[in-house]
């Protein structure tokens, strides 16, 4: 855990102001009251261009204590340039303390990954989400996703998956892949791996959604059903991988292909950083 | 059975004029004052020249033209049905039921296969598609319709072919009124036999029949009674005792 | 013999509906009665209102004054109200009535692409009612998009192939089976033939008549060809200027017109 010396002066705490967090949070609130549901927001500006997380970063920003403790990662990862940013963001205008480890932090802000080590009660997971509409691909209108979602007009997402095994023989979604909360709305995860999609199910911690460009929050509270769309004969399954992570040995986690070399030469490993190295350490 | 003395269909002071809107309003009076019964088993064959309303008179009573007075009724066993004020869409189960019609010419419905187009009645009835195959295939044997043609659409079939088809498809159904409007007009020798077989058949199981034949001998041989229509007044006169029959009235 | 039970059960009932764009624009005051197993056909040229009263009966556009009564065989659900399970379709919510069009009724568009979705494949348009209704069960939804397929006169092997791979009358055909696969309790066309070659018409047109015969449809045909409401309806509805100015058996309405305009049309038609 680290805690930044340099807290820029000049901003609120958590750059936004006082209104609109309590703005966001008011929209956090009933989000949770409705899983699923999107709930619009007055996004703001952020020092930031759309796509990088913005608005995850605008929940972060309305949820964040001064004693929390906050871990950003990027495809599972805590060093890459994304994750590194927000962090750094966030110690700057917040000065709140930081971390990699998954099991110390009190607010995880997560852009395509749900990390391997699950949720404890308490811990909040704050996604960065592109598109909210999980309907979107098939009906372009907005007015007319609402309306589909008020009336839970949801044979279309079928449709797609369908059309996946027809194309391919499988369902080929394999991330942003649709999920029903608590058996009623369907929702878009944000682009996690299927992988990643049981461990919505009855998570210990709260997971907030936040679509900067689109102005949408939504949520995942505790405790919640989340089920994967399928078909009977071709249920949901998650990736499998035929060796371990090379790094950790693990067998159950979700890996990422490396290239080491020029001549094809590549290896896969754990994308969770934080959980391969802990694992490692242990062995040590 | 319904006893021979007792009508199945009677009309009674039938009137029908037609009205032309594009020839600033003439009327067209083609029928005044007919009456005419029809019992159970017999055949009335309606005679008079072309251009008389015999047509027309069929055509009321199969609901395709309006009645412009006087009444038309079928007799049932319990209860008479008048035809003239029925609601449009009684007439459906009454042509599937009780009036079949054997017109002049096949209205041909494209891409349809001569078997099929006999068949329909009978499908319309709800009967099994090969009961009704069989059938259909029977009747088109009896009426002499090469097998060949058979599974083909009757749009390009002779004159002859496709009055076979047409008559196959009026007398599969076994309708209790039928209404035959020169069924053997461009038939040769031998079918019009097979015809003249149908018409006696459907007699004997107690079908009402209501004809037109141009053809005298046919006429002469199936018909029960003639009832000769008059110009202007049609049919002034119930019907007067065909030649070498004795008339049941 | 008996006397023949004449009575049909009305499946759909309109009252006076109204829906006026401007004078003579639109319909006024319409009664419409469709009973079971019925083809109605609507005809009439084009703004005569046919189309908009399609457009009121089908739970498109309310109406500005009458009602659309609905009469469903099994009385279903909370929102069933009202004497003999009748339903008001414009008095019921949205979402029950927008669940009828997707559950119970069907609509076919003149404009197959109006009808289908283009993105993706034959069997997933034809399976995407299964899928609403609740089918899970991938491989039945593609069997039954086959048979489908065949019933239409589609080569059942371009299951998976686009909509835009076919020609328009193929698209009409998939669309047709599209509409038809939940077997709809009642199903509007506007005119389903219009935009398509003759020849292919007429494999339309007889493809329709066993349809609607083999299922039972009940069905309201919009079209301002007379030629395809001969052979598709049991009755018609002539419309001009937003009324209706003639009504009855279609034989009867095409053999012995009896208002001006009704002579006037059927005149017109070139008979080949």
């Amino acid at each position: 855990m680290s805690r930044s010396a340099a807290t820029a002066s000049g901003y609120n705490f958590a750059y936004l102001d006082e209104q609109t967090k309590r703005m966001i949070r008011r929209g956090l609130l009933k989000a949770v009251a409705i899983p699923g549901y999107q709930v619009p927001f007055g996004g703001r500006e952020m020092p930031m261009p759309y796509g990088w997380g913005t608005g995850g970063m605008q929940l972060t920003a309305s949820v964040l204590g001064q004693d929390d403790v906050l871990k950003v990662i990027d495809q599972g990862a805590d060093d890459t340039t994304n994750a590194v940013s927000i962090r750094a963001f966030f110690e700057r205008v917040a000065g709140v303390a930081t971390t990699t480890a998954t099991a110390e932090a009190d607010v995880i802000q997560t852009r395509h990954r749900i990390p391997e080590q699950p949720l404890r009660r308490g811990q909040l997971l704050v996604f960065q989400v592109p598109i909210p509409e999980p309907l979107r691909f098939i009906e372009p209108s907005e007015e007319e996703t609402r309306l589909m979602h008020a009336l839970e007009e949801y044979g279309v997402m079928h449709v797609k998956l369908y059309e996946d095994i027809a194309r391919h023989g499988h369902i080929a979604t394999t991330y942003a892949y649709p999920v029903k909360v608590d058996g009623r709305y369907v929702t878009d995860p944000s682009p996690i791996p299927k992988f990643d999609n049981p461990k919505l199910h009855m998570a210990e911690g709260l997971m907030l959604f936040g679509a900067g460009r689109e102005k949408r929050l939504y949520a995942i509270p505790p405790y919640t059903r989340v089920e994967s769309l399928d078909f009977e004969d071709h249920p949901f399954e998650v990736q499998q991988w035929e060796a371990p992570c090379e790094i950790c040995g693990a067998r159950d986690t979700f890996l990422d292909e490396v290239i080491t070399d020029d001549r094809g030469g590549r290896m896969f490993v754990c994308s969770d950083t934080d959980y391969c190295q802990s694992r490692v350490e242990e062995v040590a | 059975m319904t006893s021979l003395t007792q009508p199945f269909l009677s009309v009674d002071a039938l009137h029908k004029a037609f009205v032309l809107h594009g020839q600033d309003g003439m009327t067209l009076e083609v029928m005044r004052d007919l009456h005419l019964t029809l019992s159970p088993g017999e055949c009335l064959v309606l005679s008079g020249p072309s251009g008389i309303g015999k047509s027309t008179l069929l055509k009321m009573l199969h609901g395709s033209y309006r009645v412009t007075g006087g009444t038309l009724r079928l007799h049932f066993e319990d209860g008479e049905l008048s035809l003239g004020d029925l609601p449009a869409h009684a007439w459906h189960t009454l042509r599937r039921d009780v009036i079949g019609y054997v017109s002049q010419f096949l209205r041909v419905i494209p891409r349809v296969p001569a078997v099929e187009v006999v068949m329909e009645p009978l499908l319309a009835r709800g009967v099994d598609t090969a009961d009704a195959r069989v059938r259909a295939e029977t009747l088109l044997a009896r009426l002499n319709l090469p097998e060949r043609l058979w599974r083909l659409p009757p749009g390009t079939f002779s004159g002859g072919e496709q009055q076979r088809v047409n008559i196959a498809r009026g007398f599969i159904a076994e309708h209790p009124l039928l209404l035959l409007d020169e069924p053997t007009a461009s038939l040769d020798a031998a079918n019009r036999e097979v015809v003249i077989e149908l018409i006696h058949e459907a007699k004997a199981r107690g079908a009402a029949l209501l004809g037109i034949f141009h053809d005298e001998e046919v006429r002469d041989r199936v018909a029960d009674r003639l009832l000769p229509l008059t110009p202007h007044m049609g049919a002034a006169l119930e019907a007067a005792p065909s030649a070498g029959k004795e008339g049941v009235s | 013999m008996k006397r023949p039970d004449l009575n049909r059960a009305t499946l759909l009932e309109a009252r006076g509906v109204s829906r006026l764009y401007g004078p003579g624009k639109g319909c006024e005051s319409i009664d419409v009665r469709l009973h079971r197993g019925e083809v109605l056909g609507i005809v009439g040229e084009s703004g005569s209102g046919k189309s908009t009263l399609l457009r009121l009966l089908s739970g498109m556009e309310r109406p500005d004054a009458g009602q659309v009564i609905y009469r469903p065989a099994v009385a279903q659900g909370r929102d069933t109200v009202g004497r003999e399970g009748e339903l008001d379709l414009y008095a019921i919510g949205e979402a029950r009535r927008r669940a009828l069009l997707r559950m119970e009724w069907g609509l076919v568009h003149q404009n197959p692409r109006d009808g289908l979705r283009l993105g993706v494949s034959a069997g997933a348009n034809i399976g995407e009612r299964l899928m609403a209704l609740g089918e899970r069960h991938y491989s039945q939804i593609r069997a039954v998009g086959q048979d489908w397929m065949s019933r239409v006169e589609l080569d059942s092997r371009r299951i998976d192939d686009a909509p835009q791979t076919f020609s328009g009358g193929m698209q009409q055909r998939l669309q047709i089976a599209r509409t038809l696969v939940t077997r709809p309790n009642l199903v509007f066309m506007d005119e389903p033939t219009g935009g398509l070659d003759v020849s292919v018409q007429a494999r339309l047109l007889d493809m329709l008549r066993t349809l609607v015969r083999e299922l039972g449809l009940s069905v309201i045909l919009v079209t301002h060809d007379l030629a395809v409401a001969r052979l598709l309806s049991h009755r018609l509805m002539v419309m001009r200027r937003g009324q209706v100015v003639e009504a009855g058996l279609t034989d009867q309405i095409l053999d012995d017109p009896q208002h001006a305009y009704t002579q006037l049309l059927v005149s017109s038609v070139l008979t080949p």
